[in-house]
């Protein structure tokens, strides 16, 4: 099991309330998973990807990634599970504007203290996959949404992460658009990476495999539409 | 950390004016120490140069009384018990480290004058000298002849005078061969000298003004042996002597006067041999100005106090305006020292590049001062090194706190702002 997480509480104070925002929330993911997670604004389906993400920690609970305790580690352990198991996809790309998409792909491999010449190796693989091949050079100001898009996910995966989390990944693009990006998702999930995706988009979560409803920070699972595939 | 330089310089270069503006404060902060310190060093050499002579090295060691120079008039009698320098003591002077040659002479100031035909000048200074008094004192001849062994062997009733002399007894005419009647005893002229470096002293005390001020109508030089002809026997006699190095000068001339004050038999005379500490005096004049300058230079530093909070303030913007490039970089993995590192490089290359400017503006400035009012600068490459190596200390220093906000960022809170 890659992703285990169990009675999964986690509160915000606001001034002098405590308002609860995930209630027992447990959930099991295995290897070459592809789950979708829906639910409306203010489900607490961001907090709970954040947590996943290793980049927030829950109130109480456990949670085990890759058979590893991730709630005992430090900051800079956290950032090292980031950089090495996880890649992220977000809803408004979050490109560094002024590097062009290859120096974008590179970052996560400066972080993982690779030489130049294999980053510069392993990146341009990584934008070709994406078909980006011909765009290496461009400034994300001069790519369409679905490749900026594609970019970030070159930049999830440069570093061959097991999870690949995507936090509404189809929100800023057009509908052909994001078919695509779907069927690059299906690719990379038929290769074996894990998908965590959050959308409030039923089309979207048709993609998954799984579905997950999350709703006032409880989750239940979806049956029926699942493993037929 | 190639790469935190090389994405600092993207940066600089894609905010041109913001970061020109932010720099501006360290550059004339910068460039106001280089002007100051410039123009400090620059006084400093010309102090010296002025002062001792450029690369002359010699040392007046003189005879001296009650803090003056002990002169001789022309009518005086000797003064008991200060013999004249023997051999001996010649030796024992040359074997001191510092000193690399020495010379004696007997000197007497001639207020009654000389005469030249129908013409007199008074208050001149007679020197009896041996053959290495020229060559020690840097004089060159400027026409004629020096002494020969001849003149000492025969004891030549011969002379030497120098440019003002000249001037002054011969108006145009050619000194050389002319007859000047020195107390009553007439001389050959053979040669005139003059003093190799133009050496204009800052008269600064009383003092200076009777050392230099004896020499003001001309110098009159005869060959030591010929010196009893006019006057007498074993007189007082001064020293000269040539120090290896600058540096060596005051310690060359101590020592000479301590050994020649060994040699004064009167052990009731006030009169004693005395080195000028010229690298002293000009020492003690450098730093009366280094004194006032330096008072300029922690003005100047209040400008980089302001520059640096400047350069934080914009920092603190900056670390704002990418708020979500740092929290991305943290969720792909980049670690909090790594922000940090990248942040304070951009603070540092922020401030050095200003550091950099500012040495070329006060370097610049320095000139335009040289230029303007003639005063001596001279930029120092120390002082250019400290100033860019500071400005990047003030960047490190100004740019910790906005850099430890960017890397303290959660990045929840930093993905969440688009």
């Amino acid at each position: 099991m890659i992703l285990k997480l169990d009675h999964i509480y986690k509160d915000y104070i606001q001034g002098k309330m405590v308002v609860p925002v995930l209630k027992d929330v447990s959930l099991h993911v295995e290897e070459g998973e592809y789950v979708a997670i829906m639910g409306p604004s203010g489900s607490g389906k961001s907090t709970l990807m954040n947590i996943v993400g290793c980049l927030d920690r829950p109130t109480s609970g456990t949670y085990e990634l890759a058979g590893q305790n991730v709630l005992n580690q430090d900051d800079k352990a956290m950032a090292h599970i980031r950089l090495h198991n996880l890649g992220f996809v977000f809803q408004n790309f979050q490109l560094l504007p002024r590097q062009s998409a290859l120096e974008n792909v590179c970052l996560p491999l400066v972080y993982a203290g690779v030489k130049k010449k294999e980053r510069v190796a392993r990146a341009s693989e990584a934008l070709t996959r994406v078909g980006l091949e011909e765009r290496m050079y461009f400034k994300p100001t001069q790519l369409s949404g679905g490749q900026k898009q594609r970019v970030a996910i070159a930049r999830a995966m440069v570093n061959r992460p097991k999870i690949l989390l995507a936090d509404e990944p189809t929100g800023a693009l057009d509908s052909k658009s994001s078919t695509q990006l779907m069927e690059l998702f299906e690719q990379l999930n038929r290769e074996g990476v894990t998908i965590i995706m959050i959308t409030h988009a039923p089309e979207i979560a048709a993609y998954a495999k799984r579905v997950v409803d999350i709703f006032d920070g409880e989750i239940s699972e979806r049956k029926g539409d699942s493993d037929e595939g | 950390m190639f790469e935190n330089i090389r994405l600092a310089f993207q940066g600089i270069w894609s905010h041109k004016m913001r970061s020109f503006l932010t720099m501006l404060g360290i550059i004339i902060g910068i460039a106001a120490i280089i002007a100051i310190v410039a123009t400090i060093t620059g006084t400093n050499e010309e102090i010296k140069n002025k002062l001792v002579g450029s690369g002359n090295n010699t040392v007046n060691v003189k005879l001296s009384q009650g803090g003056y120079d002990y002169t001789i008039y022309s009518g005086d009698e000797i003064p008991w018990g200060i013999p004249a320098v023997t051999q001996e003591t010649k030796d024992k002077i040359l074997e001191l480290d510092e000193v690399e040659s020495v010379t004696t002479y007997s000197s007497r100031y001639l207020y009654d004058g000389v005469y030249y035909g129908t013409a007199s000048v008074s208050s001149l200074m007679i020197m009896g000298v041996d053959t290495s008094y020229f060559s020690t004192c840097s004089y060159r001849m400027k026409s004629g002849r020096g002494f020969d062994q001849e003149d000492y062997d025969l004891y030549r009733k011969v002379l030497i005078i120098d440019d003002v002399a000249a001037k002054g007894l011969f108006k145009k005419e050619n000194p050389l061969g002319k007859t000047v009647e020195i107390s009553g005893t007439p001389f050959t002229v053979i040669g005139v000298v003059k003093k190799q470096s133009d050496f204009e002293p800052e008269i600064s005390s009383i003092e200076d003004y009777y050392t230099y001020a004896s020499d003001s109508n001309g110098l009159l030089f005869i060959p030591k042996a010929s010196w009893p002809i006019v006057y007498s026997y074993d007189e007082p006699e001064n020293v000269v002597i040539r120090a290896r190095s600058t540096d060596d000068m005051t310690q060359a001339g101590q020592k000479t006067a301590k050994i020649l004050n060994a040699t004064i038999t009167n052990s009731e005379t006030n009169i004693k041999y005395r080195a000028e500490d010229l690298l002293g005096q000009a020492q003690q004049l450098q730093d009366l100005s280094n004194a006032t300058n330096m008072q300029l230079v922690w003005i100047a530093g209040i400008s980089l106090l302001v520059g640096g909070i400047g350069v934080m303030n914009i920092m603190l913007v900056s670390v704002t305006e990418r708020i979500s490039e740092i929290g991305l970089k943290k969720a792909i993995g980049a670690r909090k020292g790594t922000i940090l590192a990248q942040f304070l490089t951009e603070a540092a290359v922020l401030t050095s590049l200003g550091g950099l400017l500012g040495v070329a503006a006060g370097a610049g400035a320095a000139q335009v001062i040289h230029k303007v009012s003639g005063v001596a600068v001279g930029v120092s490459v120390p002082a250019a090194v400290i100033a860019v190596v500071f400005s990047t200390v003030i960047g490190v220093v100004f740019g910790f706190l906005p850099s430890v906000q960017a890397a303290n960022l959660d990045p929840i809170e930093a993905l969440r702002r688009e």
